[in-house]
């Protein structure tokens, strides 16, 4: 049975000052599913997942056309939504760990208290229980207050993962989160995705197609701005469709 | 544009080439050796059993090697994943065969219960469904590999007439011949397990072709 649609996009068009970067895009994002955005680079993938919470915005000379649903209630560009509120509860972990050069304790704490939370305690709670579900707290419990910048790039992009995690988010998108990480790291982001999903949907964009293939539940791919196909992940990589997917997802591409 | 797997993919399409070519000629040499109840053909048979055994395990690892280091999706990780199924179907093929010189050898000296009739028709469609299973898997032939499919049913039939003829012209009605009925039985059986082989490969390649499980489901071949 397939769970409930948390985020739908419809008919949704980006654009680069004259330049369209996605056609038509029609995406079901399932509650509680990870789902896999795949595709070469410059194939937009990476701009549909930052319209997914209106990131595209803040780039000058852009316009987005279509509709995004958040639990169905419109938050694109031309909604009445307000954009910082879509970004908290959509939140974003980025290809390159980008802690503030604080303590690792503000780094979490920070986006509380822009929030206008300033009950102390609650935020202490919050700074632990943030780092535990990022599964940082052992490596990090005596030394909260030094500055995240001494932390391995492994380690810091969990940082940002409890930093999105403490402002409660309902969708949380990773882009291309494994990046710039080691294998080890890269096993233990990919092992908290999992272990995420039980409470948030998460949408992950990724080059790497076995790490698709390992974390996703529907897989969609990407082709110059189209949505080419989308699927369960175990039809995309072992019986795709469409042959443009067959032929990226076998490496025939180019 | 040619990838290296590219290369490795038709290596292995060479070598289960190989493995089918040696199972078809263990099945014709074995029934050849039936029809001219050739006691040293029966015994080559059994006796050059080994390369095929080995070759399977050559093939076997050399899938192995190829899902370890090229982490195949779609299309070629259907190629591999069937390729390792042919290949375990063929090597049972060829162990078929040698239980068939088995039962030659266990009947040679003793006179012919009956003349046979329908044993060589079973040869023939099994030799027919091999060739055919292979073929379809060399071209890639959906269509080929469900008339494969689709001629299992006829074996069982010809499979059954020997069994029932046996039974009951012969040893129920006298039981002195069962040491010649049962080994004709049992090469009935052999010869029909051998077409239920083929029939295994033929869904494998609808698998591979159209990515579709006929297998336990041929309302699907449709």
């Amino acid at each position: 049975m397939d769970s409930a649609v948390k985020m739908r996009a419809q008919n949704v068009n980006f654009f680069y000052g004259k330049t369209q970067a996605l056609k038509n895009i029609n995406l079901v994002v399932y509650s509680n599913k990870v789902t896999a955005i795949i595709g070469p680079s410059g194939c937009g993938k990476s701009t549909f997942i930052r319209q997914l919470n209106r990131m595209n915005e803040l780039i000058a000379n852009t316009r987005c056309e279509g509709e995004i649903t958040l639990d169905g209630t419109d938050i694109c560009c031309d909604s009445i939504i307000d954009a910082v509120e879509v970004r908290r509860r959509i939140g974003m972990v980025f290809q390159k760990p980008n802690p503030f050069p604080k303590s690792i304790f503000e780094n979490i704490a920070y986006g509380l208290q822009v929030n206008g939370i300033k009950d102390r305690q609650f935020i202490e709670d919050r700074v632990v229980e943030s780092l535990k579900r990022a599964v940082l707290w052992e490596e990090v419990k005596g030394r909260l207050h030094e500055s995240a910048l001494k932390l391995s790039g492994g380690q810091q992009q969990r940082l940002c993962i409890a930093r999105c995690l403490a402002v409660e988010p309902e969708v949380i998108l990773f882009d291309e989160p494994c990046a710039s990480l080691d294998p080890i790291s890269t096993g233990k982001i990919e092992e908290l995705i999992l272990e995420l999903k039980k409470d948030y949907s998460i949408v992950i964009v990724t080059h790497n197609m076995q790490q698709a293939a390992r974390v996703s539940d529907y897989t969609g791919f990407f082709l110059l701005g189209e949505l080419i196909e989308f699927g369960k992940t175990e039809d995309i990589f072992t019986k795709p469709r469409d042959k443009r997917t067959e032929d990226y997802i076998t490496g025939r591409y180019g | 544009m040619e990838r290296h797997l590219d290369e490795e993919l038709k290596e292995l399409h060479k070598e289960i080439l190989k493995m089918g070519t040696l199972a078809q000629e263990a099945i014709y040499k074995s029934v050849e050796a039936l029809k001219n109840r050739d006691k040293a053909g029966a015994q080559e048979v059994i006796d050059t059993d080994n390369r095929i055994d080995e070759l399977e395990l050559a093939i076997d690892e050399r899938c192995i090697d190829l899902i370890a280091r090229y982490q195949p999706m779609a299309g070629d990780l259907r190629f591999i994943t069937t390729g390792m199924k042919i290949n375990a179907e063929l090597e049972r093929i060829a162990d078929l065969a040698v239980d068939i010189c088995q039962r030659i050898l266990g009947l040679i000296d003793k006179p012919l219960l009956k003349p046979l009739i329908d044993i060589p028709r079973l040869s023939d469609v099994a030799q027919e469904m091999i060739r055919d299973a292979i073929d379809s898997f060399v071209k890639k032939d959906a269509d080929l590999a469900g008339k494969v499919i689709l001629s299992d049913p006829l074996a069982d039939e010809l499979r059954n007439r020997v069994q029932d003829e046996l039974i009951n012209d012969y040893m129920a009605k006298d039981a002195s011949t069962s040491s010649r009925a049962v080994p004709l039985l049992l090469i009935a059986r052999h010869l029909e397990r051998i077409c239920d082989h083929a029939t295994n490969i033929a869904e494998d390649v609808v698998y591979l072709v159209k990515a579709k499980v006929v297998k336990h489901h041929r309302e699907e071949l449709a």
